[in-house]
């Protein structure tokens, strides 16, 4: 018998909300996650997302707001009972079991037999690809197999929803990049929901179905990769997806498009909320402001470090407004150049950077 | 010194490299007061005492070690030394794992901890006598038993007198060292352990006891070796002509009341060697566990 998730239609979080004394850490976060999902929950350090993670898991209980696994209600249940598979930051293995064991715990603590036990945990090393490493204890293995055996671990329990805890923040990248196909490789065979905590977008990007987006405890975008790389529908989520360029401008009306004035110079623009004159956030991308001789923004080059395919490079304007940029050329410190924006690229929102 | 290495062999690395190698520099030399109070204060008094024991006032080299296990007003003071020690060991290894697992969890941990701290502060002798009035025939404590009709018990002068006394000096000490065991141990195994199913009292059996068992271990030698010794309690609060007559009782009228150095210094070897069997039984069941480290994984 294959490991399969268990069968179930979708997770239900209302409200849900967690203060720790007098700091509100999570304030009522609602989502819906439907079987088969891969959803990564994106922030930085602080924003609520771990919280977020281990109230799923029952490892903290909720003050507001419930959890519903389809028709069941399990926020007030302890983690021992609602049976999800989690991968910790550290991976948590146990140091005085050998691989084999580790494995088998989930399934000896639910009563599985000994022989289903060894042919599940034979299935779930040659799922991670560590048939040969069994017999070892977790200090022998390196970071990247002990990644493997944390994850093994979770699944092999069959659980309708894998949790992870930023699984790959301890490997360096070049695992990292491996892990990464490998944990979507794992989510696809066994069919389970995957909630994936991590502050790395690119991450989030290449891995999630949706990404929810996080912050201050609070939900503030969620859909599909596609969706928040180009659309981040506010500032901070612009900031957070790598829309580095927060520009305070004027914003002067014109249809769909909008016009902005950054230093003095007019830019068409897209808005992304419905915009009034006046002050407003343009946010761009370093990588869609780019050197080139018909751009009508001047720039004095401050830095530039080389990146194999461009150079990415900061600057300031007349005005003193810092920018971002790349240059396909290299341009040294000190030389002016000229950067254009495709306007469908330089988005706007209503309120102005704080 | 560098002069002498590059002299003997044009390409051996100079003393110093070598002895870095081997990972003695300048900054061993600042283990040399400790090994010298070791070596003054440790080994020379007990080789001194060793060969003191072979040297009796009368007879041959072993009369002091025949007289001893042929006299069995001296001989049973192991087996009563052992029977206080053995239980007290025990009791307050055991009762430590419960306290230290609900402590550790509790926010007021410091102010508890300070509480329970108190006794070793304190010190033997003034627990033996707060114990002796406290307890005694007119103490408080038979006096609340009378006013329920029941009682006067006895619990001082005999072997429950020195039990408890035991058990209130050497508790703090073990309940230390379990906590700070405790507090070793990742926290987020046994998270994950709930995660996969397991209640609280598997997470107990097959998480936290395999590691924290290294620690007990080295807690019931440290705990044994403590009550062993055990003499001002067993002679203020026990019976020391009776049950509680305990061996460094014995060693203890050897050298001041028959003024016998070398039959006291004896009776300490015996009383050495007593305790040195048991931390040997207890570290080589050691062997039987885990005995790494009690993370989850890189940190």
């Amino acid at each position: 018998m294959a490991i399969a998730a268990r069968d179930f239609r979708e997770l239900r979080l209302e409200g849900m909300s967690r203060a720790f004394g007098s700091v509100n850490a999570l304030k009522g976060v609602t989502l819906n996650i439907r079987r088969g999902e891969f959803i990564a929950l994106l922030g930085p350090s602080g924003c609520g997302k771990s919280t977020a993670l281990n109230c799923i898991a029952g490892l903290l209980t909720l003050s507001a707001g419930n959890i519903w696994l389809d028709k069941t209600r399990i926020d007030r249940l302890a983690p021992e009972e609602r049976g999800f598979g989690m991968v910790f930051q550290n991976y948590a293995l146990f140091p005085h079991m050998v691989v084999r064991r580790n494995i088998g715990f989930g399934l000896s603590m639910h009563g599985v037999d000994k022989d289903e036990i060894k042919h599940k945990v034979d299935e779930a090393l040659s799922i991670v690809r560590l048939g040969d490493q069994g017999d070892k204890l977790p200090g022998q293995l390196s970071g990247g197999q002990q990644q493997r055996v944390a994850i093994a671990r979770a699944i092999v329990i069959e659980p309708p929803l894998v949790l992870m805890d930023e699984p790959l923040s301890n490997l360096d990248a070049k695992l990292r990049l491996e892990m990464r196909s490998e944990i979507r490789r794992i989510h696809e065979l066994i069919g389970s929901a995957t909630i994936y905590v991590t502050h790395d977008q690119e991450e989030a990007l290449s891995l999630a179905d949706r990404i929810v987006v996080m912050r201050s405890g609070e939900v503030r975008q969620v859909g599909t990769p596609e969706e928040l790389y180009a659309r981040p529908a506010h500032a901070d989520v612009a900031e957070f997806m790598g829309y580095r360029n927060q520009l305070r401008a004027h914003a002067i009306r014109a249809g769909n498009l909008a016009n902005v004035s950054i230093g003095g110079v007019i830019l068409p623009a897209t808005p992304v909320d419905p915009i009034e004159e006046g002050e407003v956030t343009a946010a761009i991308r370093p990588d869609d402001l780019v050197v080139s001789a018909a751009g009508s923004i001047a720039a004095t080059v401050e830095s530039a470090q080389y990146h194999g395919r461009s150079f990415y490079c900061s600057g300031r304007t007349a005005d003193g407004t810092e920018l971002y940029f790349q240059s396909g050329r290299k341009v040294g410190k000190g030389e002016t150049v000229r950067l254009a924006a495709d306007p469908g690229r330089v988005l706007v929102y209503s309120r102005a950077p704080e | 010194m560098s002069e002498s290495a590059t002299d003997t062999a044009a390409n051996s690395t100079p003393l110093r490299g070598r002895l870095a190698l081997s990972d003695l520099d300048g900054v061993t030399l600042l283990a040399l007061p400790a090994m010298l109070f070791v070596v003054t204060l440790f080994i020379y008094p007990f080789a001194y005492g060793f060969v003191l024991s072979f040297q009796p006032k009368t007879g041959n080299w072993l009369a002091n070690y025949t007289k001893f296990f042929s006299d069995p007003f001296l001989y049973d003071t192991i087996e009563a030394t052992f029977r206080l020690a053995i239980p007290a060991t025990l009791i307050n290894v055991l009762l430590s794992v419960p306290v230290a697992l609900r402590v550790r969890r509790m926010r007021r941990r410091r102010l508890l901890t300070a509480i329970l701290v108190i006794p070793i502060t304190l010190g033997t002798v003034l627990i033996a006598e707060g114990l002796l009035t406290y307890l005694g025939p007119q103490g408080w404590f038979n006096r609340v038993l009378l006013m329920f009709g029941v009682g006067p018990v006895r619990l001082v002068h005999n072997y429950t007198g020195v039990m408890l006394s035991l058990i209130l000096s050497g508790f703090p000490f073990t309940f230390l060292l379990t906590l700070s065991y405790l507090t070793g141990i990742d926290p987020s195994l046994e998270q994950a352990a709930s995660t996969l199913g397991a209640k609280a009292r598997a997470r107990f059996v097959h998480i936290l006891l395999p590691l924290l068992a290294q620690g007990l271990a080295i807690n019931l030698c440290l705990s044994f070796v403590q009550t062993f010794s055990v003499f001002p309690s067993a002679v203020l609060l026990g019976a020391p002509s009776g049950d509680t007559r305990v061996i460094s009782i014995a060693a203890y009228q050897a050298a001041y009341e028959q003024y016998d150095s070398s039959m006291a210094s004896a009776i300490a070897m015996i009383m050495g060697f007593c305790q040195l069997v048991v931390v040997v039984l207890i570290l080589s069941g050691r062997s039987l566990v885990y005995r790494g480290a009690t993370g989850g994984g890189k940190g």
